[in-house]
């Protein structure tokens, strides 16, 4: 065994080689040649099945700061001082070192840590808290790690959480978040009104064309912002007992309570999509859309029925589609064009 | 009382008898919450309200649910985080014990506003020794004590704890060790288990 030299001013500070591995289970001495001829035991641990002793020092660790030094002589002579080095054969972890001369130029005591790096070299060997010291702060950093992971852990799941509600409060909201018009959920009780107060009615089923075009174009903010000014277009453009549905994506249903005249229908319906040929300004981008639509009126059934209404003003609405951009349709009739005459 | 605190009974309850009983302490209660969020303040109140209703409702003494819920921390296996944040601790059990006392610095460390009870360890001689509980709530020795005997299951060795008293805010537990290395333990493995 190596014998630590004796110190000159404080005999009582005396080392053996045990007392040295429990306070610094990571250090090594090295002699004069560059020699390792001491590993403390945890270093050893680290390099399992490798006899340390007689190694060279550069053998086994680079040196990664200060770069200036490559061997040994160039460590001697400089004292050591701070360094970071790491294991030269994989894993090649990092530590944090210092380096300090022994008496008579005898060699240097290198002492390690791992540093920052504890996290991932604990992931690497089998160490327990035994390995380190009770003032190293190594296991109290692994510990504020795991904790900051655990309370991580607990926030996500309270986000998740918050995201649940909110989905829920939506499902359960009358209003659309994005435009402020009604949801399907406040259509379907409108409808269920109307038609069990036998009151006269029309549906119109607004469908966007080129809306996903902007989106891909100029990005779903673009999208979103066409989406808040078409609402604002069909609410101009109806009364304040009707009401205006985002019933999906750029879908909308508009109702006209006590409102059946083709005429004036039409009209709106005219109206409604020549503004939405309109182009929308968004910031320094111009979007374009059209829309069609599908009308249904309550006076052509015998006994309104909301849903067979609603798939009647979609067949409709589908008719105007297939016949080109900017028209309507009444349920089983023709689909014309807004933009003629 | 934190979130964190109220969270755990909540979830003792709910791993131990089932969401219908936790719905039926929960509604015995009074709460006008679905569950508790651990980061959310809330009043003590409440959690003395859940604490009366889960006595009620399972049959149980009050006592015995809250040393179950000390246990529940450390060897439920949806608490693995609290068990190796409690295994940090020390190396072995009578180091853990050591490191009682700076057990809400700890605590502090992971939740700034989570306030435990401060705790003073005393040796009576090398395997006897007074743990105080000092401005704690009502009862929290008991889950201390559920800690203890679970965490020494877990480091091996065999303890025999006994609730001594409550005396003004201060209430006293008597740790006997009876050896060290009872059994094998379970290991602790400074690497965090991923998944």
């Amino acid at each position: 065994m190596t014998a630590f030299p004796k110190l000159d001013d404080a005999p009582a500070a005396e080392l053996d080689v045990e007392a040295l591995d429990a306070v610094m289970p990571l250090a090594v001495i090295i002699d004069a040649a560059g020699h390792i001829i001491h590993a403390g035991p945890t270093l050893r641990k680290l390099r399992e099945g490798v006899d340390l002793r007689g190694c060279g020092f550069f053998h086994l660790f680079a040196l990664r700061r200060p770069r200036s030094i490559t061997d040994f002589t160039d460590l001697a002579t400089r004292g050591g001082g701070a360094l970071q080095l790491q294991f030269l054969d994989p894993p090649a972890t990092a530590f944090k070192g210092l380096a300090v001369p022994l008496r008579d130029g005898a060699g240097l005591l290198i002492n390690l840590s791992f540093g920052i790096g504890a996290v991932e070299a604990l992931g690497v060997y089998d160490l327990t808290s035994a390995d380190f010291p009770p003032t190293d702060l190594t296991v109290e950093m692994l510990y504020l790690v795991e904790a900051n992971a655990a309370v991580q852990g607990e926030l996500r799941g309270h986000n998740r959480r918050l995201q649940g509600a909110r989905v829920v409060a939506e499902e359960q909201a009358h209003t659309d978040m994005l435009t402020g018009l009604r949801n399907r959920r406040e259509m379907d009780m409108v409808l269920e009104r109307y038609t069990r107060s036998r009151d006269r009615f029309s549906l119109m089923h607004v469908d966007l064309d080129f809306f996903k075009q902007v989106n891909d174009a100029h990005g779903h903010a673009a999208g979103d912002h066409v989406l808040q000014e078409v609402a604002a277009i069909l609410v101009e453009e109806t009364r304040e007992s009707d009401t205006v549905v985002r019933a999906g994506g750029d879908e909308f249903v508009l109702i006209f309570y006590r409102l059946t005249d083709r005429d004036r229908l039409a009209r709106i319906a005219t109206r409604l999509l020549r503004r939405l040929e309109q182009p929308i300004a968004f910031g320094e981008r111009i979007c374009r859309i059209s829309g069609s639509i599908g009308i249904a009126v309550s006076q052509d059934y015998e006994s309104p029925d909301a849903e067979q209404m609603l798939r009647d003003a979609d067949m409709a609405l589908y008719v105007s589609k297939n016949a080109g951009r900017a028209r309507y349709c009444f349920a089983g009739g023709e689909a014309l064009s807004a933009m003629a005459g | 009382m934190h979130g964190m605190i109220n969270r755990s009974v909540q979830c003792f309850l709910t791993d131990t008898y089932g969401r219908e009983k936790w719905d039926a302490i929960a509604a015995s209660a009074g709460l006008d919450f679905a569950g508790f969020e651990p980061m959310l303040e809330y009043d003590p109140i409440l959690t003395e309200a859940v604490l009366q209703a889960a006595a009620q409702v399972l049959g149980k003494p009050r006592q015995m649910i809250l040393e179950d819920i000390g246990t529940y921390l450390v060897s439920h296996e949806n608490m693995q985080m609290i068990r190796r944040l409690l295994r940090f601790g020390g190396a072995n059990f009578v180091a853990f014990l050591y490191s009682l006392d700076e057990l809400p610095d700890r605590a502090r460390l992971a939740l700034p506003d989570l306030d435990l009870p401060a705790l003073e360890l005393e040796e009576t001689d090398t395997a006897s020794f007074t743990l105080r509980v000092r401005n704690g709530p009502d009862g929290f020795a008991y889950v201390l004590m559920g800690v203890l005997r679970a965490l020494a299951d877990d480091y091996g060795a065999l303890v025999l704890l006994e609730f001594d008293e409550r005396r003004g805010d201060t209430e006293t537990i008597s740790i006997q060790l009876a050896e060290t290395a009872f059994s094998e333990g379970r290991r602790f493995d400074l690497r965090r288990r991923t998944g």
